[in-house]
């Protein structure tokens, strides 16, 4: 027997406070039944001897201290899951999401909890297997694996929506025919851009391989909390049950966030560095470390969340906890953008730390982790020498940096931008790079093994260009020697 | 048995009343499913409990056990080559028990109680022993004789050995008779309580570097055996990977590698890859000299605050036994906000950032159980004990509480610098902002063990680096062609240095790890290379045709020649000086021919 209770005391925000209550358990769901018959939800925040303090996921407008009635559910908040769920829209609770959505609601096959449980560090196995995005700049640069969590950092304006977007439409494991899908949440996004990822995903056919969560930016805040974790449950579900290769989009995190902050204020805690709880770190990893591989099962989580950084500040709380808890990061920049390459992804502060056993032979080609350190040693200098030309003027700069920024311009235009509907193979990636290599003298490739750099560039080739450039560069130095011999 | 009853539960913090018997810091199993907890404050009746495992589901009534134990671990045969979680479950018999994910109320003992190992003893009856002395031996992996040691606490005439042969760690290998508590049984394994430090006899200074194969470290900012390190730096500057370098390849005979909030994938690839790495010395696998604790950031907090303290204390029960010991905690930060957020649920009154009063004590404390040391027992021996610890400052902000609070304890820091590691250069250790104090401790040793010259060497090579960062800025305004030959020169070494002597992938088969022979090999030939070229300046040859000598590329790939062949990195030398002989030659016959 469930029991009612109309003992509430006091609302505030998003808690209310249930007095002389019996048999609670922590995190337990309430439902709680409005004066007019409308049935909300919530969790228990905090037990404290017949005292509960309940977290309302639909806000508290409505609610009051009289007629409000409340019922301990006597189990967590739960999610039902089923193969069924695919090409399906729901909201942050799990229920079909009108108007993407109007079938009724699923069948489940059985019940999870939400909060799932941490996976044991000896059960893992570690991701190894490269996802091909069809981005260079991912796929040749920060490469992405399964079971990976790679963020996207980006800010307003930027085009996230389109990148995500792109990266859900392409993604794909090389040589196999398994089955890959893609879960998406979005929290607090506006009805727009839902609109879009949804409309996207239908045209290009994606939806039938996808489970989308939305919680609109006119949904209750605090649906936002539990919306990353419904994804991730039937993520889960489908991963190590169904054995399929899961990625999940959660997009936008910096709104979840903030609704953890609302309910730490709300309840009064310390907070930490503006305003956010102290144990933001904690809680975001127990989302963030639901992605991975299991040994001995088939599935896998990869997680790519996304998340606007509050005026491009990388050392705002939310990107740098995520970036402490998440293998790395995709840094989209405004520069770029500015200068119309897309994706504008910031390709020397981003990175894939888990690409090393990813990449290579077997997995992309045997040259590619040779080729990506020469890359982005390349580009550094370049970018060096367009600082450099900012200050003194191209015209001061020696021949090595013209070589070096006129390399970084092809760079940027040909390497790292590409087309919106664009799919480019790995091959065809690790080709262009080469390319753009040749642009640079061949003693310049230092980080690039002697027997591969044979193998790739081959010494005669080198030889025929260098020739030229050779021939042009002493004629000043006889003039400096003869100079130095008339003193 | 004390027992109490549930008051109250918000997050890891349960509140028991009916707690009146309880002491601070023992050990408490909340409600029917034995969740393990730490009793961390008592108010009358009533004790704070933090628990190490998820607390959804308590309810206020539910029954709480408190043990009257203080949180120990189990220390004994079986450590080496164990994966444990923050309280020390052994995370492999764990998944045997429960499957893939950590459920609740889960209570295996750390070590194995059903293997059997053989005992060597090496004690005769009628001996007077005390805490500390060696029992008999156990070899516990093909690279580690584990010293069975009379607990710290116990002291006495050995009345009865038990014969060479194989036991369980439950069954007595050693009788005591002690004045206090009469006979004593031992067994091969005792418990120790993780925040109290294990006894030794003396502290010394450390008078020996740790040798770790990283370049930048050995050579310029090195830590000496039993000594303390931090590397702070933002996320994606490469912590990681410099502990796991560390850990790889550290002289250390016993690693322990703490996880601490941490991925969860950085521990799996450890557990990967330490099976099948080979140790440089030894050539056996690393994972048989090494322990690993981890609690990864999804793992509850609670046990992420016990995590480094479980990690020292077995750190220490290997010193004990005369090994030097190496201990990685990976990162600090997060066992410091696990600290901040149990203060947060105890409405403590915060200090700086929210983190508690008492963070600087509990971090001192934490490094001072660094050391080299002559244990306790009769033989003295010495044993080591080297502390690394990452710091993960938020936004790589040096003024984090917890970055001050470690730089004012240990010894050595390694500046991971941002700027490094977006020019991928790794280790990005910044050379400018680095130091270590341990350089004047380690003289002697490097003056007897590498000559004079390298001491010299290493300071003039730092002299460079330093005169570079000032030339660059002129460099930058005037271009570096206006500079003199000379400073011309120094920029053009300074760069040598970082990128063919710095700069070290990890990655690499061989340049993954480089012996100190190799390191002085190769760093001789960059600065006898900088000497020559300063003598044909001199001699009024261009610096342009200097640069470009062919002997560069090979200079350059100069880390990726095995050790087996060091003596190519030696002949280099020649080689630049031949070179540079013909350059001159070349130059002066020009001169003359143009006079002439």
């Amino acid at each position: 027997m469930i029991k009612e209770y109309t003992t509430t005391v006091e609302i505030s925000g998003p808690l209310m406070m249930v007095d002389r209550v019996e048999g609670v358990s922590y995190e337990e769901l309430v439902e709680i039944e409005l004066r007019g018959g409308e049935i909300r939800h919530g969790k228990v925040l905090e037990v404290d001897g017949d005292m509960a303090l309940v977290q309302l996921f639909e806000g508290s407008s409505g609610t009051d201290v009289v007629e409000t009635k409340v019922r301990f559910l006597g189990k967590g908040v739960e999610l039902g899951v089923s193969e069924e769920m695919m090409g399906r829209v729901f909201d942050g609770q799990g229920r079909p999401r009108p108007p993407f959505d109007t079938d009724p609601p699923i069948i489940p096959e059985k019940m999870m909890d939400i909060n799932g449980a941490p996976i044991n560090p000896y059960a893992r196995d570690y991701p190894a297997e490269f996802i091909q995005t069809g981005l260079s700049s991912i796929d040749g640069i920060n490469t992405l694996v399964r079971g990976q969590k790679l963020p996207v950092f980006s800010g307003s304006g930027l085009p996230h929506s389109r990148v995500a977007s792109q990266i859900a439409r392409q993604a794909r494991v090389l040589g196999e025919g398994e089955s890959f899908a893609v879960v998406f949440a979005a929290m607090g996004i506006t009805f727009e851009e839902a609109d879009y990822f949804i409309s996207d995903f239908r045209r290009t056919g994606a939806m039938d391989r996808a489970v989308v969560f939305l919680n609109l930016a006119d949904d209750p805040a605090i649906e936002r909390i539990s919306t990353p974790r419904m994804a991730l449950t039937a993520a889960e579900y489908l991963a190590y049950e169904r054995d399929m290769h899961i990625l999940v989009i959660l997009t936008d995190m910096t709104n979840y966030c903030d609704a953890l902050r609302e309910v730490s204020a709300a309840r009064r805690e310390v907070p930490g560095r503006r305003g956010y709880p102290g144990y933001l770190y904690t809680d975001l990893s127990t989302v963030y470390e639901r992605a991975g591989r299991i040994k001995n099962r088939k599935g896998s989580i990869t997680q790519i969340p996304v998340l606007s950084m509050p005026e491009d500040d990388k050392t705002h709380p939310i990107p740098d906890l995520t970036g402490y808890i998440t293998e790395g990061q995709l840094i989209l920049n405004r520069e770029l953008h500015n200068k119309g390459v897309y994706p504008p992804m910031d390709v020397m502060e981003s990175l894939s730390r888990l690409k090393d056993k990813g990449i290579g032979e077997g997995k992309t080609r045997e040259d590619h982790a040779d080729l990506f350190n020469q890359l982005m040693a390349a580009y550094a200098s370049g970018k060096q020498a367009r600082e450099l030309a900012v200050i003194l003027g191209t015209a001061a700069l020696s021949d090595m940096d013209k070589q070096y920024l006129e390399f970084a311009d092809e760079y940027e235009a040909r390497y790292i931008s590409q087309g919106e509907n664009e799919d480019r193979g790995i091959e065809e990636t690790l080709d262009l790079g080469w390319e753009l290599l040749k642009m640079l003298p061949r003693e310049e490739m230092k980080r690039i093994s002697p027997e591969r750099l044979d193998r790739y560039w081959p010494k005669e080739e080198a030889e025929e260009d260098r020739e030229e450039t050779e021939t042009e560069g002493e004629e000043p130095e006889k003039d400096g020697s003869e100079e130095a011999s008339e003193d | 048995m004390i027992e109490g009853k549930i008051e109250k539960i918000a997050g890891p913090l349960v509140v028991a009343a009916g707690m009146s018997k309880a002491r601070m810091y023992d050990v408490a199993f909340v409600s029917d499913d034995r969740l393990i907890g730490e009793i961390i404050e008592l108010k009358e009746d009533r004790a704070s409990i933090q628990v190490y495992e998820e607390t959804g589901g308590l309810k206020p009534g539910d029954p709480v056990y408190g043990t009257g134990e203080p949180l120990s671990v189990e220390l004994g045969p079986g450590l080496l080559k164990a994966i444990y979680d923050g309280i020390q479950r052994p995370l492999d018999r764990v998944r045997d028990q429960v499957g893939d994910w950590i459920t609740r109320g889960i209570n295996i003992p750390g070590l194995d109680h059903e293997k059997r190992w053989e005992f060597t003893p090496s004690l005769a009856e009628g001996t007077e022993v005390g805490g500390g002395e060696i029992l008999g031996t156990v070899p516990e992996t093909e690279l580690i004789e584990h010293k069975v040691m009379v607990p710290p606490d116990v002291s006495g005439e050995v009345t009865w050995v038990v014969e060479k042969g194989s036991y369980t760690i439950d069954e007595t290998v050693a009788r005591v008779r002690t004045e206090d508590r009469g006979e004593v049984e031992l067994q091969m394994y005792h418990r120790w309580p993780v925040r109290k430090s294990r006894p030794i006899r003396e502290k010394q200074a450390p008078d020996q570097p740790l040798s770790t194969g990283q370049r930048v470290i050995d050579t310029f900012f090195p830590v000496g055996k039993g000594g303390t390190a931090c590397v702070p730096g933002p996320f994606g500057s490469g912590k990681t990977v410099i502990q796991h370098q560390l850990a790889k390849w550290a002289d250390a005979e016993i690693v322990v590698y703490v996880g601490c909030g941490e991925r969860g994938n950085e521990m799996t690839d450890v557990l990967q890859e330490f099976p099948e790495l080979e140790d440089p010395k030894s050539g056996k696998p690393l994972i048989l000299r090494t322990v690993l604790v981890a609690n990864t950031s999804n793992m509850p907090v609670a046990a992420r605050e016990a995590s480094v303290y479980t990690g020292i204390t077995i750190g220490e029960y290997f010193r004990d036994m005369g090994y030097s010991v190496a201990l990685m905690a990976d990162s600090t930060s997060r066992w410091a906000e696990a600290m901040r957020e149990m203060s947060g649920r105890l409405e403590e009154m915060p200090g700086e950032e929210g983190y508690p009063a008492y963070l600087g004590t509990r971090i001192a404390e934490f490094y001072e159980r660094a050391g080299k040391v002559l244990c306790v027992g009769e033989e003295n021996r010495p044993g080591a004990l080297s502390v690394v610890g990452a710091v993960s400052p938020p936004g790589g902000d040096l003024s984090d509480p917890v970055v001050q609070a470690t730089l004012r304890v240990v010894k050595v820091f390694w500046s991971l610098q941002a700027e490094l590691a977006y020019q991928r250069h790794f280790p990005a250790i910044g050379w400018l902002g680095s130091y270590s104090l341990y350089l004047d401790n380690l003289e002697d040793y490097y003056r007897e063990e590498m000559g004079r010259e390298w001491i010299d060497m290493r300071d003039r090579a730092m002299a460079l680096l330093q005169e570079e960062s000032n030339l660059q800025e002129i460099a930058r305004l005037v271009g570096a062609e206006s500079l003199s030959p000379e400073d011309q020169l120094i920029l053009y070494t300074a760069r040598s240095i970082r990128e063919d002597y710095l700069h070290q992938n990890a990655f690499h088969e061989v340049d993954t790890y480089t012996s100190m022979e190799k390191q002085q090999a190769m760093l001789s030939v960059i600065m006898s290379t900088h000497e020559k070229m300063s003598e044909a300046l001199k001699r009024e040859v261009l610096p342009g045709t200097l640069f470009e000598l062919p002997v560069r590329e090979e200079i350059s790939r100069m880390k990726y020649t095995s050790e087996e062949e060091v003596e190519k990195v030696e002949n280099l030398k020649d080689k630049v000086s031949e070179q540079i002989r013909n350059v001159i030659e070349k130059a002066e016959a020009q001169r003359k021919g143009v006079a002439g």
